[in-house]
């Protein structure tokens, strides 16, 4: 398995690609959307975070376990939040649901 | 060829080959390192024992006359903490599968042979604090360390135990992360997945669920002890916080835990059920991929000890479809095995005894676990002797018998000498006796109504609490044979050649005990696993074929 | 076997047949280990998703007491350092001994630079009475609940703190790498201990980039007049 070597230049596109996104968040943080804010601000986190997965941790020339096991890790942090929120948000006094 | 004696005592192995405190405390040999691990989980293990007779003389009569309550809150807490964090989750993995994953797969030693040194000494830290906890007076909040009892209220000493968890939460991930890579990367040429014992498919799947779980139990214990100091309220009602957050967390982690008591022992069994009935095991891939799927659905199912925790009942039903699901891997795993025995050329050896008692206590264990699992049937049987029967038929009935079954399983290749065969028979069926008689009766008083936990009991549940107790003296004494008769064969014992049971699999294929990095030369896999042959052609490697090219 | 192989090289363990076996378990058992990291994380996000929701008016007020271009700033900061990781990788498998100093150094010194910025902030949130324990704790905001408040302020400091923790680890894991650079430990065939070690780097960069907006972010639209 031969190792991939990265050219600086992807490095810095990524990084300013990172750059953008930072500033995009903290813009789309000042306007008041209501719900819809944490869902913009997780959705430029993740961009940001799958960015630096697949270059500066060169997952995108890793071996297929290396993207099994990143997957996996995410999944299971998944089944934790969503089954724990099958509780919070079908009982009948879920504060979540309450709303503010 | 070399000659006999040399194939059967090499004048080198790993136990001989330095002596000295020095050597053993500083050794990376994953092999003297699962022998540190025997001798610091058997000490846990007798101590969890006292604990556990303490326990049942208490409950000889219905009055508290021996202890007061607060006492005996102390000793079953106590009794669960050490056996659950400190020798069951433990115990087949860190001993059986540190010494014999690297040899089954034909590597020279675990991918972080320092690692896993750490992780012993990180169990040992953490067993320190746990004593210190222990010595200190106890902790009284059972050891589910439920808040906000555990964190605002409790008096004994919470900080301390929960340290010694988290501490030792650590050692179990890096034993996880260094059996996951091992099992992916050092695997010896021609020995493909599929060609792989089932131990080691079962202690991958326990990796997982090491892995993946433990991290969980750590920050949520973390945050216990902060919130124990700081009495700020993440788990706590009056300040606007959850406990049943904290009950998510908690069996997030530990009903999967349950599942890396179980699944090494499942592995260790289909070893012996194969080996000792001398047939390739029935539906090989289905008890792999059993063994993967029970790790995954054990991740899906903690809301069942939720069901009188006001719980959504929608969540409740969810968890109840999906606790049902664990048994269809589980039962696949019980037909293999019965399966594997049809036809088979059975030896009656103190393994297959264990492996016999083992199957028929899952089968008990599982189904009535089943019932607990049925959401209107729990609310009846949450926290009665019931519950209590239920996981002890699984934790003691399953993964004990494992634990032992593999003991003597793999002692000739471990200690390089036989136990004595008629003592151990003897043993394995005193051990058997016992544990029935202790918690056979705990089904009937749990299904009576007898809630556990308590120091003091109704005057009709006597009966079946002297059985128990009785039962409990019984296996006391069965555990205490295994030691004195094993311990006796370490000077006593005959020597063990290879391969004693004319087993199949390549830590057979080395001398015992073997050396430090297990193979002479590195060996080539050309056989499937379990395939069984005449046991004269049975080799060793680098004995028989030295001029083997090596990949 | 290791004896027999025709370049047995001086960072190759005696259990590993060859050095790609090496690089391969020990690139597998970092990747292992952040998935656990990301479980430990997991366990605080899953209480801050349960109790944002619950409380999101109290988080918004609590999160606007956060100086998010502090914050910000730590973003940025994190993000260089994680550029200067990537290009010491590069650096690394080009051989290019100078420029993989410099640009550990420059890891190190943007990590430092973080935490002392953070330290900035703890001490801001000591000397107004916002850290949520009993005699250190002291609200007045009107239209909020101190017992929520006090919650936002128990998962900022257990977040942040757990995160620079891992960023002091961090530091101490690149001084070795340091070190061993600096002894002409690295070849371009064998430097697998930086790429490692920056895995973990971008990692802990990742966490911060979530907690970032997810802390900092909440009551903008609050201070916004």
């Amino acid at each position: 398995m031969s190792e991939h070597v990265v050219s600086p230049k992807i490095y810095v596109s990524v990084f300013l690609a990172l750059m953008f996104f930072t500033i995009l968040t903290v813009v789309a943080a000042y306007f008041d959307l209501g719900r819809a804010n944490v869902l913009i601000a997780l959705v430029i986190a993740c961009i940001k975070a799958t960015l630096v997965v697949l270059f500066f941790m060169h997952v995108r020339w890793s071996s297929t376990l290396t993207k099994v096991f990143v997957v996996a890790g995410l999944f299971w942090l998944v089944i934790m939040v969503a089954l724990t929120l099958t509780d919070y948000l079908t009982r009948p006094s879920s504060p979540i649901l309450r709303g503010p | 060829m070399s000659t006999e004696a040399e194939v059967i005592a090499p004048s080198v192995n790993y136990y001989n080959v330095a002596y000295g405190v020095k050597s053993w405390l500083l050794t990376k040999d994953h092999k003297r390192i699962a022998l540190l691990y025997l001798a610091s989980v058997t000490l846990f293990f007798f101590l969890g024992g006292l604990f556990a007779a303490g326990i049942r003389i208490e409950l000889l009569t219905p009055k508290g006359d021996l202890m007061q309550a607060d006492t005996y809150n102390r000793f079953f807490t106590m009794h669960g903490i050490v056996m659950v964090f400190f020798f069951l989750i433990p115990s087949i993995p860190t001993t059986l599968g540190n010494f014999l994953i690297p040899m089954m797969i034909g590597a020279k030693d675990l991918a972080f042979p320092k690692l896993n040194l750490l992780s012993w000494y990180i169990y040992t830290l953490g067993g320190l604090f746990t004593l210190l906890a222990i010595v200190l007076g106890g902790v009284d909040t059972g050891w589910t360390f439920y808040a906000p009892y555990s964190s605002n209220y409790a008096n004994g000493n919470v900080l301390l135990a929960g340290i010694g968890i988290f501490i030792t939460g650590f050692s179990s991930i890096l034993t996880g992360l260094n059996f996951i890579v091992t099992i992916h990367t050092m695997r010896a040429p021609g020995m493909t997945w599929f060609r792989l014992p089932l131990f080691i498919w079962s202690h991958y799947a326990t990796s997982l669920v090491m892995v993946l779980g433990t991290p969980v139990i750590a920050i949520t214990v973390l945050l216990l002890a902060l919130e124990r100091i700081a009495h700020v309220g993440i788990f706590d009602p009056a300040l606007g916080g959850d406990p049943v957050l904290f009950q998510h967390l908690f069996w997030f982690y530990s009903h999967p835990a349950v599942y890396i008591m179980i699944l090494p022992a499942m592995g260790v069994i289909s070893e012996l059920i194969a080996n000792m009935a001398r047939k390739n095991i029935f539906g090989y891939k289905f008890v792999a991929f059993s063994s993967i799927a029970i790790a995954v659905f054990g991740f899906l199912v903690w809301g069942h000890h939720l069901f009188t925790s006001t719980q959504s009942i929608y969540a409740g039903m969810v968890f109840s479809i999906l606790s049902y699901a664990v048994a269809i891997p589980s039962a696949i795993k019980v037909f293999n095995w019965t399966a594997t025995l049809y036809r088979g050329s059975i030896s009656y050896d103190t393994p297959m005894l264990y492996a016999f008692g083992f199957i028929g206590f899952f089968i008990i264990g599982g189904m009535t676990g089943l019932f607990l699992a049925a959401l209107g049937l729990d609310i009846h049987m949450q926290d009665t002797y019931f519950v209590v029967a239920h996981f002890h038929y699984i934790m003691v009935g399953g993964a004990i018998m494992g634990y032992l079954g593999g003991l003597h399983f793999w002692w000739p290749k471990i200690t390089g000498r036989l136990y004595p065969e008629g003592w151990a028979r003897f043993g394995a069926l005193v051990v058997f006796v016992g544990f029935n008689l202790t918690f056979f009766p705990q089904f009937l008083l749990g299904y009576m109504g007898m809630p556990r936990r308590y120091y003091s009991y109704a005057d009709h549940y006597q009966v079946l609490n002297v059985m128990s107790t009785a039962g409990a003296s019984v296996l006391g004494i069965g555990y205490l044979i295994p030691m004195i008769y094993l311990s006796w064969s370490l000077k006593y014992g005959a020597k063990a050649g290879p391969n004693p049971w004319g087993a199949i699999g390549l830590e057979w294929m080395t001398p015992s005990p073997p050396p430090t990095e297990n193979f002479p030369v590195t060996p080539v896999v050309t056989w499937e696993a379990y395939e069984f042959r005449p046991i004269e052609e049975a080799e060793v490697v680098g004995q028989t074929q030295p001029n083997e090219p090596i990949g | 076997m290791a004896d027999s192989h025709p370049t047995t090289h001086y960072g190759l363990a005696h259990h590993f047949d060859n050095l790609e076996q090496q690089k391969e378990a020990g690139s597998l058992g970092m990747w292992t280990f952040l998935i656990t990291e990301i479980m430990f994380f997991g366990g605080m996000f899953m209480a801050y998703i349960l109790y944002r929701s619950s409380y999101p008016q109290d988080f918004a007020i609590a999160s606007s007491h956060l100086d998010w271009k502090l914050g910000g700033f730590n973003t940025i900061v994190l993000i260089v350092s994680s550029l200067t990781m990537a290009m010491a990788v590069y650096f690394s498998q080009k051989g290019n001994k100078k420029w993989l100093l410099t640009c550990l150094a420059l890891t190190m010194l943007f990590g430092a630079t973080f935490l002392v910025v953070k330290g900035v902030e703890y001490h801001e949130k000591y000397v107004t009475h916002h850290i949520p324990i009993r005699d250190f704790w002291h609200w007045t905001e009107p239209n909020s609940d101190s017992g929520h408040v006090q919650m936002f302020y128990w998962i900022y400091f257990a977040m942040t703190g757990v995160h620079a923790l891992h960023m002091v680890i961090g530091l101490g894991i690149m001084a070795v790498i340091f070190w061993m650079a600096a002894r002409n430990r690295f070849t371009p065939e064998y430097h697998s201990p930086v790429e490692i070690s920056g895995l973990y780097w971008h990692f802990v960069d990742i966490v911060w980039i979530f907690l970032f907006p997810l802390l900092y972010l909440l009551g903008a639209h609050l201070t916004h007049h």
